[in-house]
């Protein structure tokens, strides 16, 4: 699908997956999404190592930013690359994850370009710890998120077996997201 | 959970509308430049003797050397709300109202004799300059705060000192009208120590709300 092109806007193939994503383009996002992540996994992976840190968490660090990526993707200026910004805000929670298990001082992360060029491929058995943020939801909440994501049903489905609108399990959902992403941060506090 | 599944369920949360940071921080500076202007009219008031003392330079240098710093402070608040804010060259405009004060400072220096000097500094009420500005920059702050936790700012603490130093900056182009010294003796002693208030609770406030 065509992105609606701005004038001087980034042809990457990043920042027109995000720009058709801001235009509704669900399948787009979910492909950036699972761009970025991948990305992301093998910078995670590799501050942590170079940090001394086991690599049980890196899953954890790839979702809180991914998280962070969708939450706040209105600060990205569509006039400028997408990849800049992603690892802004990656380096920015990856650090905030490093400093959760102790390490004050936290080296530079090399560039992201690397990670660009290597990506690393989920490892179907790691998981993160997101279920059990999921705790911390109100129980209509958490139902509307594990449907989603654990059991992979449709925002339609949901809607039907919790016999509820569609608009109100997204918002709920768009709620439980932000709040989660509250707890989130709280954990590093 | 994992990764793929975490996201679908960010894939399924709607477009949001559309959030213009700049737009909400324009809206920000309206609403809380009213609620100064009425702390404004019911505490303070133009001086007595306004359209005399117009007449002079050291009036004006208040209202340039206010307006050279609140805006510049105000355009970095704007971009290091981004996460991959470029503030460099933003930075350097900072400078320019201390040059200006500090050469007003040198002239007044140089104009007035040395006996006078601690007059001037001393001013008539230099305490009521130190809590007005903050008072007139509270709102200011506060909608400022409040516009930007739709931001992603790396550095939460400087971004809410920025915006209290905007929030000053604006506060004083207020207060100047009040205060009947015109001195850069005085201005440049309690303006920056009033602002240094402000800065300090935007930071705080900025660590506390805009933190993401």
């Amino acid at each position: 699908m065509q992105a609606q092109t701005i004038k001087g806007a980034p042809d990457d193939p990043w920042s027109r997956l995000m720009s058709a994503a801001i235009a509704g383009d669900e399948g787009a996002y979910r492909r950036l999404l699972g761009d970025i992540a991948r990305s992301l996994r093998a910078m995670a992976r590799g501050a942590f190592s170079r940090a001394g840190v086991g690599d049980a968490d890196v899953e954890d660090a790839v979702q809180e930013t991914l998280l962070a990526i969708h939450l706040k993707r209105h600060t990205w200026d569509p006039g400028q690359p997408l990849a800049p910004w992603v690892y802004a805000i990656a380096r920015h929670k990856v650090v905030d994850a490093l400093r959760r298990r102790g390490r004050r001082k936290v080296e530079p992360l090399e560039n992201f370009e690397e990670f660009l060029a290597a990506p690393e491929a989920e490892d179907p058995h790691a998981l993160s710890d997101a279920r059990k943020l999921l705790e911390t939801l109100a129980p209509r909440q958490r139902d509307i998120v594990t449907s989603i994501s654990l059991d992979g049903q449709s925002i339609a489905a949901t809607a039907k077996r919790l016999s509820m609108s569609e608009v109100a399990v997204r918002v709920a959902l768009h709620r439980a997201l932000k709040s989660l992403g509250a707890t989130w941060r709280r954990s590093v506090e | 959970m994992r990764t793929s599944e975490f996201i679908a369920a960010l894939a399924a949360d709607p477009v949001p509308e559309p959030i213009r940071l700049g737009r909400r921080v324009v809206a920000a500076l309206a609403i809380g430049f009213l609620g100064s202007l009425a702390i404004y009219a019911l505490l303070m008031g133009p001086r007595p003797g306004i359209a005399e003392a117009a007449k002079t330079v050291r009036f004006w240098l208040k209202f340039v050397d206010a307006f050279a710093f609140a805006l510049p402070s105000l355009l970095l608040t704007l971009r290091l709300a981004r996460p991959d804010a470029r503030i460099r060259t933003l930075t350097l405009w900072l400078i320019a109202p201390f040059a200006l004060l500090a050469a007003g400072v040198a002239v007044e220096l140089l104009v007035v004799p040395q006996s006078e000097w601690l007059t001037r500094l001393v001013g008539h009420n230099s305490m009521f300059c130190m809590r007005m500005i903050p008072l007139l920059a509270a709102p200011l702050l506060a909608a400022l705060i409040v516009a930007l936790r739709a931001g992603a700012p790396l550095h939460p603490g400087l971004t809410g000192a920025l915006a209290g130093a905007a929030s000053a900056g604006i506060a004083a182009l207020l207060y100047a009208s009040h205060c009947p010294d015109d001195s850069p003796l005085f201005v440049a002693t309690w303006y920056p120590l009033a602002t240094l208030i402000c800065i300090g609770v935007g930071a705080l406030a900025g660590r506390r709300f805009l933190a993401w």
